[in-house]
């Protein structure tokens, strides 16, 4: 770690350090945070369905950008025409209108349906999470399929005509060769977009999905409290977001960088 | 199925749209022209704020240095939501402690000023990135010689850096532009009246919630593929005399 190293504590840096001890120190002492034992299970609660959220639609996102690079890259037309219009519609509108799209419309048109309110699924439809998680899922795999197209793209030719030589089945062509080559290439940007994706978590809050910032605004409904919610809240995303980058650097580090 | 009953019941709330008072036409062109206008102001706000943050980057003490680097990074690692709320209330504050302290009343900052100040701050970290990395990919030999020609710091900006720089960072540049028309969207949370905003009050008012968020879909589309395409034209007058890239 370069931040125990002598080279990095030059003196101007201690005594930046030393400025943001005295800003840590001044602001525990003088703002208020005497609601925080209150609300500490609530906002334990509250990060939890922030991380789950942002780890289930990167799993699940995952799984549809996959085919939707396969598609944009090799499929016949009438493949990759829809994966590129909605890579296209999912890129060019923001996530916020999508998310209401999905809640607002998909949420009025269900209980019109009998047959889906009667089904064992209604108890989970009518909760908001199941939209925000769509939404969430639908945005990165929309980026993602951008992305797994060129990585597709980008994989040697050789590679693939050597297996094709070698009498290989198209399936375990992909599943040996051209996808794990392709998720490879990917790594590397993987870590940004996994830090993208935590960043649009918050705004399920708006469909009263209850996730970490969905807590510090009743926080701040409560207490009247302007700044000292919003404060914790940024510290929470900046540490989440350093455990993210530790450990993709963890984890490149441990792959090998060499590719044929 | 769905399909259907989506069709029949746009079919019956396609005259919502109208621009005359019964449709809510005129409300969400009003709301794109306020998104607009957002991105067009926080877009340039954080292209300055990235212009000097890269060269602040590049060529400034180390203290400045380690300020732009922790600059970026909190930027970048914290929800633009957040980001919003916390500048929004930061800025209004500020100034308003400013004017009192000056003797002059408390006033009401405009959410069109607001929205630019707090987008463009966000734009600006991202953009000091991307005009880094384009600086960097300006060939050393051409700066050492236009040095060794005795130009001043800003004149080799001015002349060679910038012009120089700018193919590479084009397609950058245009990504920012992307994301700063769907941040506006942020601000129909902080409820200021863009395209997002303006689209769920006639969609709330109405019912009718396909209609017009499909219509708002499509006119971010619109802006985002002629924007895409403007940027695309703009790249290539950029790249006019240089080696093709791309085989």
């Amino acid at each position: 770690m370069m931040l125990f190293t002598r080279a990095f504590w030059q003196p101007h840096r201690i005594i930046m350090a030393l400025i943001v001890l005295g800003i840590v120190i001044w602001s525990a002492a003088t703002l208020r945070w005497d609601w925080l034992p209150k609300y500490l299970p609530q906002a334990v609660q509250g990060i939890w369905r922030t991380i789950w959220l942002m780890l289930a639609s990167l799993v699940l996102g995952m799984m549809l950008a996959i085919p939707l690079g396969l598609a944009q890259a090799v499929g016949p037309w009438f493949l990759a025409w829809p994966a590129r219009a909605f890579c296209t519609v999912i890129r060019g509108t923001p996530l916020l209108l999508q998310l209401w799209l999905l809640y607002y419309g998909l949420g009025s048109l269900f209980p019109q349906i009998p047959w889906i309110r009667q089904s064992d699924l209604w108890p989970i439809l009518r909760q908001a999470w199941p939209y925000g998680l769509l939404a969430l899922t639908l945005s990165f795999a929309g980026y993602e399929g951008e992305v797994m197209r060129g990585a597709f793209k980008s994989v040697p030719k050789g590679q693939l005509e050597a297996a094709k030589a070698m009498g290989m089945p198209r399936f375990t062509m992909l599943r040996r060769i051209w996808l794990p080559q392709a998720v490879h290439r990917v790594l590397p940007t993987l870590g940004g977009e996994t830090v993208l994706q935590l960043k649009a978590t918050p705004l399920v809050a708006t469909i009263t999905v209850v996730d970490i910032y969905a807590v510090a605004s009743r926080v701040r409904q409560d207490t009247f409290l302007t700044y000292e919610p919003l404060l914790l809240l940024a510290v929470v995303y900046m540490a989440i977001t350093g455990l993210i980058v530790l450990l993709f650097r963890w984890f490149e580090a441990r792959l090998p960088s060499r590719v044929a | 199925m769905f399909a259907l009953v989506g069709a029949a019941e746009a079919a019956s709330t396609l005259d919502l749209l109208r621009l005359a008072p019964p449709g809510w036409g005129a409300g969400l062109l009003w709301g794109l022209w306020n998104s607009v206008m957002i991105s067009l102001g926080a877009f340039g706000l954080g292209l300055v704020l990235g212009t000097g943050g890269a060269f602040g980057k590049l060529y400034g003490g180390p203290v400045l240095r380690d300020l732009l680097a922790v600059y970026t990074t909190v930027v970048r690692a914290v929800p633009e939501l957040v980001l919003i709320l916390i500048l929004y209330y930061a800025v209004t504050d500020a100034v308003n402690q400013i004017l009192l302290s000056f003797g002059y009343a408390r006033i009401q900052i405009s959410g069109l000023a607001a929205g630019i100040a707090v987008l463009g701050v966000v734009q600006g970290a991202y953009a000091t990135e991307v005009l880094r990395g384009a600086i960097q990919a300006v060939p050393a030999g051409q700066i050492e010689a236009a040095r060794a020609m005795g130009m001043s710091p800003g004149l080799l900006a001015r002349r060679v850096t910038l012009p120089l720089m700018l193919s590479n960072a084009l397609p950058g540049l245009g990504n920012l532009w992307l994301i700063a028309t769907k941040d506006t969207a942020l601000l129909a949370v902080v409820g200021f009246a863009e395209l997002t905003q303006a689209t769920r009050q006639a969609a709330g008012a109405t019912k009718a919630y396909f209609t017009f968020f499909m219509a708002a879909g499509l006119l971010y589309l619109i802006l985002s593929i002629g924007s895409g395409w403007l940027f695309a034209m703009a790249e290539r007058r950029a790249r006019r005399g240089q080696p093709e890239v791309r085989g």
